[in-house]
Formats: C-alpha cells, sequence, structure tokens
C-alpha cells in the first residue's frame, strides 16, 4: 500500500511535468515528425521505388515514432532526474521509505507516459501524410512499451552520472542520435554492403524498429523472435546497473 | 524505554581520506528537544547525513526507535522528518504540491494528504501561499515550507539542520514557538544551530561535537553549571588609563571606557562593584560578552573537550 502511494505519487509528479512544459515536450516531436514525412516521405520518397512492397513514406512512418518515443523516453527520465539530482529534491525521495525499486520504477513509468503520449501524437500526425495500416496491433504496442521502457532506464542512468547539464546531452547527440539513424528508419538493412548490413546488427535500435515496422507494417529484416529477445536482454541488463547504482548511491550519497 | 536515536561507534571517512566522524555515541530519549552543536565541519551535518540515509557510513550503528538503518531502513526512514539546511525543493512545483508529494512518498493517502498539508501550511501561515511556485516565497516562507514538508507524514523524530539561519528575529521567534508547540505534541525534535541563544531557549539537551567527536553530552543546564566564570562587559562613565586592579577578578580594557571583567563563579557580582566604587569607577551599563552557551561551547571546542 505505501509503496503503490508512493510510485503514484512519482509518476503523477511526473507527467504532471512533462504535461505543465507541453511546449518543450509535446509540441517539438509534432513539428519535427512532420517535416521528416514532408521533406523525406513526400519529397525526396516521391523520387525513390518502394522498398519491401510499400511505398518509401510508408516505410519510414514506423521509425520515425520509434525514434519520436525513444529520444522522448530518454529525454524525460534523463532531464527530470538530473533535474531533482541538480536542485538536490532528489533528496525528498532519498530519506523516504521508498525502495530503490521504485525509485527506477517510479522515473521510467514517468518516461514511458511521456513516450506513449508522444508516440501517439505523432502517430496522429503520420496519419495526416499516408493511411496508416497496423499488421498486428499486440506487437506494435509491446514494442513501443518495451523501447520506452528501455530508453527511461538509459536516461535515468545517464542522468545518476551526470556532473552537468553537459552530460545529459552528450549521450543523446554524440551516441543516441547516430545509433537511432543508423538504425534503418529510413533504409533496409538489406540495401548495404555485406559488411556494413554485418555492423549495423550490433545496433539494438535495429532491432526496436524492425520489429515495430512489422507490427505496422508486416515487413522486417530482423527475425521478430531475435528483436524481442535482444530488447529484453537490453532491459534487464539495464535495470539491474540502475538498481546498483542507486544502491550503491553512486552519484547520490557520499 | 526506546531512545528516538541511538547512535553507537558511529565512524565516517570519505573518499579523500578525510575522518569526518571518529566512533561517536549519541542517545536522545524519546519526546526531548535535543541539541547537536558544533563549529563548522565538526560533523553535524555528516551524523544528519547518515541518520537520514543521505550519507553511506564507515562503521558504527544508528538505531531510531529501536529500528535499526540498515536492518530496516523503511521503518527508521518513516520514522524521520527532515529540514535541511539548504533549501531542497522543486522550486518550480507549487507549494501545495510539494507537501502533498511529501506525505506520498511516505505512502499517506491522497485526501489525508490534504488534510495535512492544509494544517501544517495554515500552522505555518503559509496557506494563504498554497498555490505559488515555491520560487516566488521569499526566504522565510521557504523555510518554513520546508518545516511544512517534513511534518506532512506526522514523523515522530523531526530533525532541522540550522531551520533559522537567514531568518529574520521575528520570524526566528514565531518559529521556535512553534517548534515548542510540535515538541509539546510529543515529537522528539534535534536541532543544529549556530545561533547557541536558540539551542538554550529551546533545547533540554545537548551534545557538542567537535573534530568528528562528541566533547559533551549532557543537560543544557548541567553544562551551563560547569561554566566556572562568565565575562562581562562593564561601559564607564569616566575613561581610564590602565585597567585596575580587582582582587579575584581578571580584567582588561577594550578600550577606555569599556572594562571586560571575567567573574568566578565562586565570587559573584557583589563584591565587584564594591571594589569598582572603592576606586571610584562608575558603571554606566554592564552586559554579558557572550551568551552563556556561547562561551561554554567556545571554551570546549578550543580546548578539545577539556574545561577551563
Amino acid at each position: 500500500m505505501t509503496g503503490s502511494i508512493a510510485f503514484r505519487t512519482i509518476l503523477t509528479k511526473e507527467i504532471r511535468r512533462f504535461l505543465r512544459i507541453w511546449i518543450q515536450t509535446i509540441l517539438p516531436p509534432m513539428i519535427t515528425t512532420a517535416l521528416y514525412f514532408i521533406i523525406f516521405g513526400r519529397l525526396i520518397g516521391s523520387q525513390i521505388g518502394a522498398i519491401a512492397g510499400h511505398s518509401y513514406m510508408d516505410y519510414i512512418v514506423p521509425g520515425l515514432i520509434l525514434m519520436a518515443v525513444i529520444t522522448n523516453s530518454y529525454g524525460n527520465v534523463v532531464s527530470s532526474f538530473y533535474g531533482a539530482k541538480f536542485s538536490h529534491y532528489v533528496e525528498e525521495l532519498l530519506i523516504a521509505p521508498i525502495p530503490n525499486s521504485l525509485i527506477l520504477a517510479g522515473y521510467v513509468a514517468g518516461g514511458l507516459a511521456r513516450g506513449l503520449t508522444v508516440g501517439a501524437v505523432v502517430t496522429l500526425v503520420a496519419m495526416f501524410f499516408t493511411d496508416l495500416q497496423v499488421h498486428n496491433p499486440a506487437v506494435v504496442l509491446s514494442v513501443v512499451v518495451l523501447t520506452s521502457v528501455l530508453f527511461s532506464l538509459g536516461g535515468f542512468i545517464n542522468a545518476i552520472y551526470a556532473k552537468s547539464f553537459d552530460d545529459i546531452s552528450i549521450i543523446p547527440t554524440f551516441v543516441l542520435t547516430p545509433l537511432t539513424y543508423l538504425g534503418g528508419i529510413f533504409y533496409s538493412i538489406d540495401m548495404l554492403p555485406p559488411f556494413w548490413r554485418e555492423i549495423s546488427l550490433l545496433n539494438p535500435i535495429l532491432y526496436m524498429i524492425n520489429a515495430f515496422r512489422y507490427g505496422l507494417l508486416g515487413v522486417t529484416d530482423i527475425p521478430l523472435g531475435t528483436a524481442f529477445g535482444v530488447t529484453l536482454l537490453f532491459i534487464l541488463a539495464l535495470a539491474a546497473y540502475a538498481l546498483f547504482l542507486l544502491q550503491r548511491g553512486v552519484g547520490l550519497k557520499n | 524505554m526506546t531512545h528516538a536515536l541511538d547512535i553507537s561507534g558511529l565512524r565516517k571517512t570519505y573518499r579523500s581520506g578525510h575522518e569526518a566522524l571518529q566512533g561517536i555515541d549519541l542517545h536522545v530519549a524519546q519526546g526531548d528537544f535535543f541539541a547537536l552543536l558544533g563549529p563548522n565541519g565538526a560533523g553535524k551535518s555528516t551524523t544528519i547525513g547518515i541518520i537520514t540515509a543521505l550519507v553511506n557510513k564507515s562503521g558504527g550503528t544508528v538505531n531510531v526507535f529501536g529500528h535499526d538503518i540498515d536492518r530496516e531502513p523503511m521503518a527508521a526512514r518513516r520514522a524521520i522528518g527532515l529540514v535541511p539546511q539548504e533549501f531542497n525543493f522543486n522550486q518550480f512545483e507549487p507549494v501545495i504540491e510539494i507537501v502533498i508529494n511529501q506525505a506520498g512518498y511516505y505512502g499517506v493517502p491522497k485526501a489525508q494528504a490534504l488534510q495535512r498539508a492544509e494544517t501544517c501550511l495554515k500552522q505555518l501561515g503559509l496557506w494563504d501561499k498554497r498555490h505559488s511556485l515555491a520560487r516566488n516565497l521569499s526566504g522565510g516562507m521557504k523555510r518554513r515550507l520546508m518545516i511544512a514538508r517534513a511534518l506532512a507524514h506526522e514523523p515522530k523524530l523531526l530533525i532541522l539542520d540550522e531551520p533559522t539561519a537567514g531568518v529574520d528575529i521575528e520570524l526566528r521567534r514565531s518559529m521556535w514557538r512553534f517548534l515548542r508547540e510540535v515538541n509539546a505534541r510529543g515529537t522528539t525534535i534535534i536541532l543544529t544551530t549556530h545561533y547557541l541563544e536558540e539551542a538554550e531557549n529551546l533545547c533540554r539537551n545537548v551534545a557538542i561535537i567537535d573534530a568528528g567527536r562528541i566533547v559533551a553530552n549532557t543537560s543544557i543546564k548541567t553544562l551551563l553549571n560547569q561554566l566556572n566564570s562568565e565575562t562581562v562587559v562593564l561601559d564607564l562613565k569616566e575613561p581610564l588609563a590602565h585597567a585596575p586592579h580587582l582582587d579575584g577578578y581578571g580584567s582588561c580594557l577594550a578600550d577606555a571606557c569599556t572594562l571586560e571583567v571575567e567573574i568566578p563563579r565562586a565570587e559573584g557580582i557583589n563584591r565587584l562593584f564594591q571594589l569598582l566604587s572603592a576606586q571610584g569607577i562608575e558603571v554606566v551599563s554592564m552586559r554579558n560578552k557572550a551568551n552563556r552557551l556561547e562561551e561554554l561551547f567556545l571554551r570546549l571546542v578550543e580546548n578539545g573537550g577539556e574545561q577551563r
């Protein structure tokens, strides 16, 4: 009972936070994604032939939705938790009778809430540009949830290690964005030379984007089981590591 | 009866090698109003940090109302309310949300949290500001907000780290009244402060910590009784060239019209005035050089616990 109230309190606080600053959190991904659809989908895409039996616009929709989910889930947790650290109000949580697992769950749920909200509004934007089809709703939903959870965990770990506001933008800029762009949003890895195709298989985001594309379009470069397996493995590893850091008080306690 | 706080052999060595606590023992009875005093860097905040789970200890044990902070951390934390030295709330949240959220972290259901927030904010004169963002409050209001937040889950032990720092005298005295009421309702209070007048006014028992060691741990009354002498400052009507010889008293001139006299407890003050009158020295006014506890505190920390 105590735990569930504490969890709900963290989650509600997180949702209120990103809704209060919707101009910074909800609006930008809508505009950015609309620009992607116009420039890559409509203008350039019209010059590109079909990929795996789908128009280029349809082909890039899953990746663009998932990219918004990834960046917003990560961004929500990293900025919120680092903000709490920077202004010391994370101490409100550290002194309270809340197990570390619930602190982590609360922040991850907050990242998930923003990921799903942004995913939903970006999907609405996509519907202005294409007739969105859903091949397998269960796969769509589970991939979005798992991806959002995974990157929320990543954001949490980044926030724990961050010592300045610069540190919370380094990973998104220099790691997350390149991995997302190279994760097969705009192309199929079958279009790559064999060497680069093999290299691409090391990118975990590739697995999520392909599983999501399967859910929407029914096409994927990666077997579905492998995609889910890799995602779950990363979630377990990151959750265990985040809990270990919380337990040790890394970046939080003296 | 179980103590509100039991600390045994508490040690803390920071990664830099600095030994902040060198094995301190401290016992605070239930219902006490307890002062933890010490100069800057003595180990007060480290001690509070360990009790409240913000600092990892290097050794020793801490029990809060019988709950070991290692074996039963949740029960121990549930009993504690903390008012830290620095403002540590989200400046962009409304006042009432800060208090309600804190209650929520301690498992207080929303409806009950609302009631408690209303009570605490009204008691501390912040109810009219409940919808204001915390950053728009004055410094004194922010201090009171931190007290309201700490009381939201009705803790049995309230720890206040410099709660009246930077607060004007009027507000400080109103906070003292409020804290006395909280203590009278049964809440044990531990207070750290640099205003020794505050500790003397509010607290029944005291521990003085210096360089990571407890140098005194007793009742304020007993501690003050240990004061063998007091220094008073006498404002003189006529200037003097030299400090007069006052048999049994030590004296020195701060300036030509200001005489400082050390009065041993055994001598009392009547004979001093007789000696001064005999030498034709007229006194206009008299005051203590320092608060009594302050004088004792300085002697204790300057001598590593040895009374002069």
